[in-house]
């Protein structure tokens, strides 16, 4: 399996995310610029990834400039192919104005940039996972008809819970819709989420919880949905 | 011949607009107790080259629906002169 990690202008995590496959979890990775088209290196069992940033300076709106980049046009046909792609933080914005996923995300709740580690429950985890956020637009919203397709079909694939795991209005950092975190789309092959697994792979970090993301979600390592994060109901 | 059309772009009225709210707080600050409530949007303003305004205007509402304005937060009105 091998990573491709675009690369716009005003990526600031690309170089971490390469960072993570690499040398923390031992994939191939190749960094592909936002001006080329060419994915023909890739088949449907590689992943691309949209790492976090500003893309474009955040113009308009998050993510809503990047989506007519060229690079994205390849990762708009990749995806609707079946091949696999992650969009963490920017990148999650990136998937929602490329309409890849539903929703979108909004300014945070408290008016304020969040940066801190959260926890969250859901893919891979048998645990609430310690995971770094960073973000001032990470407010997922959708119309309630969008998040009820979303919980039935079990599209929720991390939520902000508190330490203990329970998904709180405390816990919800952001404000954002049902404590969503991240989600994928109805055929499971695109993810996308607000906090950032690959700020947690290195043990010289301190911190390792982002490789069960990576590799549950990604990788197919463990891939379950907790019970807890499947069933809850607001 | 060239239109200019504004694009008003406002948070949907359903949403929680936070800069609405900083904003809000700055101007009662000010002792400008009266505001009721601030929303905060945007004006995006295209010098349109068209042959007649309905044909500017069309042009600028595509412009709107595929990239200026996202349906799923906000809303957007034209108007042309």
């Amino acid at each position: 399996m091998k990573f491709g990690v675009v690369v716009f202008p005003g990526s600031n995590c690309d170089r971490d995310m390469q960072d993570a496959l690499q040398n923390d979890l031992n994939q191939e990775v190749i960094m592909l610029w936002h001006k080329d088209k060419d994915l023909s290196m890739f088949t449907k069992d590689d992943c691309i990834v949209l790492p976090g940033g500003f893309s474009y300076g955040d113009y308009l709106r998050c993510g809503a400039i990047s989506r007519f980049s060229p690079m994205m046009q390849s990762v708009i046909e990749f995806a609707n192919k079946g091949g696999k792609v992650l969009g963490v933080c920017n990148g999650f914005q990136v998937l929602c104005e490329s309409h890849l996923l539903p929703g979108v995300l909004l300014r945070n709740a408290n008016q304020q940039f969040i940066c801190k580690n959260v926890h969250l429950i859901g893919v891979g985890a048998d645990r609430p996972l310690k995971i770094p956020i960073a973000h001032g637009e990470g407010r997922y919203y959708a119309d309630d008809a969008t998040l009820d397709k979303l919980e039935a079909n079990n599209q929720v694939i991390y939520r902000y819970c508190n330490e203990q795991g329970e998904i709180t209005p405390q816990a919800n950092c952001n404000g954002a819709a049902r404590n969503i975190a991240g989600i994928c789309n109805e055929a499971r092959n695109v993810f996308g989420m607000m906090p950032h697994p690959e700020r947690a792979t290195s043990e010289a970090l301190g911190n390792t919880d982002g490789r069960i993301i990576l590799q549950s979600l990604i990788m197919g390592v463990n891939a379950v949905v907790t019970e807890k994060a499947a069933l809850v109901n607001f | 011949m060239t239109y200019t059309v504004q694009v008003k772009v406002m948070p949907l009225k359903e949403l929680l607009d936070p800069q609405g709210k900083a904003v809000m707080g700055g101007l009662q600050n000010l002792g400008l107790g009266n505001i009721q409530d601030v929303r905060v949007g945007k004006n995006i303003t295209l010098q349109v080259e068209a042959n007649t305004p309905d044909q500017a205007k069309a042009i600028a509402e595509e412009a709107s629906k595929k990239l200026l304005a996202n349906p799923v937060m906000e809303y957007f009105e034209l108007s042309i002169s």
